[in-house]
């Protein structure tokens, strides 16, 4: 076992539990727990508001599986990953203060509660509920795969040891922190990502002699890895774009980033959260799958692709250097799990079980089910990935584009068409998770249909489900 | 009454600020797709470099990420205002 390099891992992991154990004494002197283990009582400053959404939205998949695919394809996929820019300001400016103001006084601590206050439809909640269990279990589980392979490399211990680690990590925490825990060491986490990702760049830069030479290696060996184009002049501007709306504009429907819009403080701290994030989410972007690129004439010949980063890491760097940077991607996938966690644990205990199970429940019967629901499914979660079906990975991708087909009409048309109604919210989620499913499966198998992501036709059917539904049933304006 | 009131002036300053979110980000794809798909289309050995990167990637993304940010501060800075979020404001 390398010590150098685990042993910074290590110190990581200790001070993140450090911070759940203080932010569970926090807890204890407040008054309502439900919106603190959820929501951290709305009292998120500017920076922790930032880091928390940056360190949630950037995954496995930012750190490991981008930056591999960068590798493989060049410059083109450096620009597709751009896209992810908008995320910083989009999101905050177009749920923004009006989602804040609605949300604080529908007294709303989920996504899911403020589509119940919107719609007052039974059938809306649960459809909701639904989606986010199977669709955020997916992304979840894959996470955790991430997560075990990752120690893996790094350690040289089995999976299964590997993933038991991750596994108790993250638990411990999330059940003793709920939300307060998990935004301040998001805030934490994303501050090792950023600064990780600052070290490794240069690392990789030194190590290939400089940028000119990194690019005239990589026209020497095929010119087509400068191009938009992709390695094999396949990645066409159509699907490139297409993925504005996955990964740029489309999270506004991510009900873990939503969630995040309704917990901060006052304006000032949404102002400064909208510049800090902007700057973090495209600094991070851009130079993790710079990285993936330039670590190819550095690196040459690296088959599975999530391996490119910590391979690079544990090349160009000392190895305790090596431990502190590989350090981010563990921790974007601990905080990525620990916030989906909580999600889905409390789609099921206060949008399921205490509107339509036990309404009459007690503040200490909540908290032991709240508890006890998010070790249940942290055990679950765990079990799913001893053995990962090859269909997980696909779940997780395919989990992004399915939250966002369901809810971004609903939320964001709920919020400023007064003539949004239950109506069209139903048919929204029904034809946007019925129409991405299969044209998820079709492209899947003969190519992409029109040329653009699976998640891109969806998202406009849903749309146009919503406001004829909407317009057909009644027309009533409603007024917040 | 004047409760009414003030709530629709905080509802007039959050749409108006939704739709700059709309415009930065259209602006964003334009910037972005503009660079990328002139400058990137040449064939790649007529590719001129900008700090040892192809010229299309280093104005789209690289140049393009710095002037988002610089909208984002400015728009902060001089547009957005600050509302109170909480319901107790009422006077009177």
């Amino acid at each position: 076992m390398n010590w150098e390099v685990i042993l910074p891992l290590f110190i990581l992991l200790l001070i993140i539990f450090m911070i759940g154990i203080w932010s569970n004494r926090k807890m204890r002197q407040s008054k309502s727990f439900l919106a603190d283990y959820f929501l951290g009582s709305r009292e998120l400053g500017g920076l922790v508001l930032a880091m928390t959404m940056v360190a949630t939205y950037g995954s496995a998949s930012s750190f490991l599986g981008g930056p591999g695919a960068a590798y493989t394809i060049g410059l083109g996929w450096v620009l597709l990953a751009m896209t992810q820019v908008a995320t910083g300001y989009f999101v905050l400016l177009i749920l923004g203060k009006k989602f804040a103001i609605v949300t604080r006084k529908f007294k709303a601590v989920t996504l899911i509660d403020f589509l119940k206050e919107r719609y007052q439809s039974k059938a809306v909640v649960l459809l909701s509920a639904f989606s986010i269990v199977i669709f955020l279990f997916s992304a979840m589980a894959a996470q955790w795969v991430g997560g075990a392979h990752l120690i893996q490399s790094v350690t040289g211990m089995t999976y299964l040891a590997s993933l038991f680690i991750f596994a108790i990590a993250v638990l411990i925490y999330v059940i003793i922190g709920g939300f307060r825990a998990v935004a301040v060491t998001d805030a934490t986490q994303g501050i090792i990502m950023f600064f990780g990702t600052l070290v490794l760049l240069i690392g990789v830069i030194i190590a290939g002699g400089g940028v000119p030479n990194i690019m005239s290696e990589l026209q020497a060996e095929n010119p087509n890895l400068v191009t938009p184009y992709g390695h094999d002049g396949n990645l066409t501007s159509a699907y490139v774009t297409s993925f504005w709306i996955l990964v740029g504009v489309g999270v506004v429907g991510l009900p873990q980033v939503a969630v995040r819009a309704m917990s901060y403080k006052d304006a000032r701290s949404m102002h400064r959260a909208l510049i800090i994030g902007t700057i973090v989410v495209g600094f991070i972007m851009l130079n993790m799958h710079l990285i993936g690129v330039f670590a190819r004439p550095v690196l040459p010949g690296i088959e599975a692709a999530d391996q490119v980063i910590p391979l690079i890491a544990l090349e160009t760097l000392p190895p305790w250097v090596a431990g502190i940077v590989l350090a981010a991607p563990l921790a974007a996938m601990m905080s990525t799990v620990d916030s989906l966690l909580l999600l889905v644990s409390s789609s099921v205990v206060k949008d399921v079980y205490m509107n339509y199970i036990r309404p009459e429940a007690t503040y200490q019967h909540i908290k032991k089910v709240s508890i006890g629901v998010t070790a249940v499914l942290g055990v679950i979660v765990f079990l799913m990935a001893i053995e990962p079906p090859q269909l997980l990975i696909y779940l997780n991708l395919f989990a992004f584009g399915g939250l966002e087909a369901a809810f971004i009409w609903p939320v964001v048309l709920g919020l400023y068409w007064k003539y949004a109604n239950k109506h069209g919210a139903i048919a929204s989620m029904v034809v946007g998770i019925g129409t991405y499913i299969p044209i998820y499966l079709y492209n899947d198998t003969y190519g992409n249909l029109l040329g653009v992501h699976a998640v891109t036709i969806p998202v406009f059917l849903s749309l146009a489900a919503f406001i004829l539904f909407s317009l057909l049933y009644k027309k009533e304006a409603y007024y917040y | 009454m004047s409760h009414l009131k003030q709530q629709d002036q905080r509802f007039r300053i959050a749409h108006k600020e939704a739709w700059i979110g709309c415009g930065l980000a259209a602006f964003n794809i334009v910037w972005w797709y503009g660079f990328a798909y002139t400058l990137g289309s040449k064939p790649p050995e007529e590719y001129t470099y900008i700090l040892g990167f192809p010229a299309w990637f280093f104005w789209s993304c690289i140049v393009g990420f710095l002037v988002m940010v610089i909208l984002v501060i400015l728009v902060v800075k001089f547009v957005l205002k600050e509302v109170p979020f909480d319901e107790e404001v009422e006077h009177e």
